[in-house]
């Protein structure tokens, strides 16, 4: 299906939309000093950190991010659409209004009081709940809407067949569902590696421990735009890259 | 479709990158725009001017507009290098005022005339009300005990600090360096930090937090250069705006918010 002609130029609007701040960016590159800038020590250490930060971040939105598709998978009604609003809440929110709330939840001053709130503040820790939180609702939507689109019937008859419900997850489900956690994992690796407001309202940022890439793009920008160009480049290469890697699976399965 | 992404994941991503793309902004696109609104016949005179200054400018510029009746002062105000780096890229303004020197410095080409220096600044410590880690100077900053905020030395209030350390011979050891001053209010205000520098005239914008004087703070100044631009709608009218700026209503008016004379 290719739509009436009219969409052709709202598609090249659309399109320009997108790609002409991408081009600013690249303008403002200066090619002869990238190398340097992308491995000056600043850099090389928020960068390390950012794939440090975001990698455990991804492994934390598989271990709790699954289980949320699934009991969300397993409710029905009115109830299912609220908590799932709930869940996907952290992809809409403004990320400082996120930083906000990780604060007075997380924070020395929040729910889980002085002595907890206290050892988290200013950590590494501390980056990696923030990006968990932003990143999260991806894993959780891609195991929803994968489950979803399964019948069922091989999880029946595994069942019929004997297998306790924890073998037929291992078995039958999680092996079937293996697309949707690899695009769910990279999604949310993406996400967690820009992460930027949330992390900056409540981690803070200090070199090599909470001043992820994203931070330290913010920062140097104040001083030197060639190094955050630099920089910035290195991050759109990443996301741009992810998101093609995310969603070829899908392509072959249209 | 077989265990892929469903559309859903598909408008959430989408909307996932977007929000990140548009996280930086601030709160001056719509001062602007609300203050367009009504009188639209009027002169507008469009100032930019260091985030500092918010409070301080509103007030300024009520007076100014009580002496110019159909002038209507606009405030844009976000971090001076912020500023300095809009007005390089082509942003429309009348006046400019940094809370440096360097960066008027930086936008010297567009400026007309020679900047003024309007307002000068000190630094001191902020503590939550209270003051539970018993901070009394800045020599307790150097304790890993006490969880010290300030500003990275990239930016204007971190040179500063930094200065003023090492004028003191303390070593500070920061849990974090915010990339502006109120970023460090922030921190304070919210309790996560024991203690952070701040300017004197950021204490009384802080919500729950009280000050610790600094011994010598007076030995680094910064300093607010106000100017008009050569490329104002109201060249004349800038002119005397920062003409006022100098003047004794302004000057109260910097002063009652510890702002010092120039």
């Amino acid at each position: 299906m290719t739509g009436p002609r009219w969409l052709a130029p709202l598609a090249a609007l659309g399109g320009l939309l997108v790609l002409l701040p991408l081009l600013g960016l690249v303008a403002r590159v200066e090619w002869t000093d990238l190398w340097s800038l992308v491995t000056s020590q600043e850099s090389l250490t928020a960068l390390g950190l950012s794939l440090r930060t975001a990698a455990v971040a991804t492994l934390a939105t598989l271990a709790l991010g699954v289980p949320l598709g699934f009991v969300l998978h397993g409710m029905r009604g009115p109830v299912r659409g609220l908590v799932r609003a709930v869940v996907l809440a952290p992809l809409v929110l403004p990320p400082v209004v996120g930083g906000l709330a990780l604060l007075y939840a997380f924070g020395r001053r929040g729910l889980l009081g002085e002595e907890l709130g206290g050892s988290v503040a200013f950590t590494t820790l501390a980056v990696v709940i923030a990006q968990t939180f932003v990143a999260m609702p991806f894993m959780v939507v891609s195991v929803e809407s994968a489950l979803a689109a399964r019948s069922g019937r091989h999880e029946a008859i595994a069942g019929t067949l004997g297998a306790s419900r924890t073998r037929v997850l291992t078995r039958v489900t999680l092996p079937a569902l293996a697309p949707a956690l690899a695009t769910g994992a990279v999604l949310a690796f993406a996400r967690a590696l820009g992460e930027f407001g949330a992390t900056l309202t409540f981690a803070g940022s200090l070199e090599g421990v909470t001043r992820t890439a994203p931070l330290e793009i913010y920062l140097v920008r104040e001083t030197d735009p060639a190094a955050a160009a630099a920089l910035s480049l290195v991050l759109v290469a990443v996301a741009i890259g992810v998101v093609a890697l995310a969603y070829r699976p899908l392509r072959g399965a249209a | 479709m077989r265990g892929g992404a469903g559309p859903l994941a598909v408008a959430g991503s989408v909307a996932a990158l977007a929000l990140s793309l548009t996280a930086c902004t601030n709160g001056s696109a719509d001062r602007g725009a609300a203050s367009l609104a009504p009188g639209s016949e009027d002169t507008t005179l469009w100032v930019l001017a260091a985030a500092s200054l918010t409070e301080v400018l509103e007030e300024i510029a009520e007076g100014f507009e009580a002496d110019h009746p159909g002038v209507d002062v606009v405030g844009n105000y976000a971090g001076s290098s912020d500023l300095a780096a809009q007005l390089l890229e082509g942003a429309p303004a009348d006046v400019f005022i940094s809370a440096d020197e360097a960066n008027m410095d930086k936008v010297e080409g567009l400026v007309a005339g020679t900047p003024t220096v309007v307002a000068t600044n000190t630094l001191t410590i902020v503590v939550p009300e209270g003051n539970r880690a018993g901070v009394a100077g800045l020599a307790d900053l150097a304790d890993d005990a006490v969880v010290t905020v300030v500003c990275a030395p990239q930016v204007p209030c971190g040179a500063a600090t930094a200065a003023l350390a090492a004028g003191a011979g303390v070593t500070l050891s920061p849990a974090s360096e915010e990339q502006n001053v109120t970023d460090v209010l922030g921190k304070v205000s919210a309790g996560q930090a024991d203690a952070g520098i701040v300017y004197v005239t950021d204490v009384a914008r802080g919500y729950g937090v009280e000050a610790v004087p600094i011994d010598g703070a007076g030995s680094v100044v910064n300093r607010y250069p106000a100017a008009a631009l050569t490329r104002a709608a109201q060249p004349a009218l800038a002119q005397e705006f920062v003409a006022y700026l100098g003047g004794p209503e302004a000057q109260a008016v910097l002063a009652a918010a510890g702002f010092g004379a120039p």
